[in-house]
């Protein structure tokens, strides 16, 4: 820009972000799944490894199957599996909205609330299963 | 050479019909994974403390090995549509959003090609 269109722009106000909304359960929840959606990108990692590993043989097997029995792994495959069960609830509903239904506040309210609810429910279900069977 | 630009031999001719197909993409594989990240689920659950002679027979079962085919060559697009809109919202450097986006299809390939290359193997090899 040269100096004669160059102007002094007056103090306008910005359009409102973040900070100046109180947070609704329809924002956690898609930052959420946004979060959710980029840690199972990473974490896809660990299936791929533990197919690899199965794919090499019975002695790198049981390296990698001993390291993700020990706590620090399990404690992220049980945030792996809550990641999932989030993204996968919340896909669903996106895929209710993407019809155009379910738009109503008390609806979204439900759907959002819901789908946080389930998703630990299911994560506590999945691992009760799995000690419950023996595999912890 | 003609002095057109693209965009003069290109007006009038109507859109692409190419908008939609990353959304379409995303919803496609949506479906799918919803279906596939049940299976997966189930599997590991099953296989959790089994000794290496029963997971390389569970996994080489064609069923299981077609259904973590089905999520591997899935999960990888839609991993890889998902990340880019991430890049496309936060990277603004047009240089660092270009390399960022290479990387992101270079990891979704290796991640797809390693796990279709182990169950592939698991099925086939020795």
């Amino acid at each position: 820009m040269d100096a004669s269109t160059e102007r002094v722009r007056p103090e306008r106000p910005l359009s409102p972000h973040l900070q100046i909304y109180s947070p609704l359960i329809n924002m956690v929840t898609s930052i959420l799944h946004r979060i959710t959606g980029a840690a199972l990108y990473v974490g896809s990692l660990l299936l791929v490894v533990w197919l690899l590993a199965a794919a090499t043989g019975p002695d790198v097997y049981d390296y990698v199957a001993a390291l993700f029995a020990t706590w620090p792994a399990k404690l992220i495959l049980l945030g792996y599996t809550w990641a999932l069960m989030l993204h996968l609830l919340g896909g669903l509903r996106h895929l209710i909205w993407d019809t155009g239904a379910g738009y109503e506040l008390k609806t979204t309210d439900i759907l959002c609330w819901g789908s946080l609810a389930l998703s630990f429910a299911l994560t506590a279900l999945i691992w009760i299963g799995v000690a419950a069977s023996g595999g912890l | 050479m003609s002095m057109r630009t693209p965009l003069k031999t290109a007006r009038y001719l109507g859109s692409a019909k190419e908008g939609a197909d990353h959304f379409w993409k995303q919803r496609l594989t949506a479906v799918s994974n919803a279906v596939l990240a049940v299976f997966l689920v189930w599997l590991i659950a099953s296989l959790v403390g089994a000794d290496y002679a029963t997971v390389k027979a569970k996994l080489a079962n064609p069923l299981i090995a077609l259904g973590l085919l089905a999520l591997v060559t899935s999960g990888a697009i839609h991993m890889r549509l998902g990340m880019q809109t991430i890049i496309e919202d936060y990277v603004h450097d047009e240089g660092t959003k270009i390399v960022a986006l290479m990387l992101n299809t270079f990891f979704v390939i290796a991640i797809a090609l390693i796990g279709i290359f182990s169950v592939l193997k698991l099925s086939f090899g020795a």
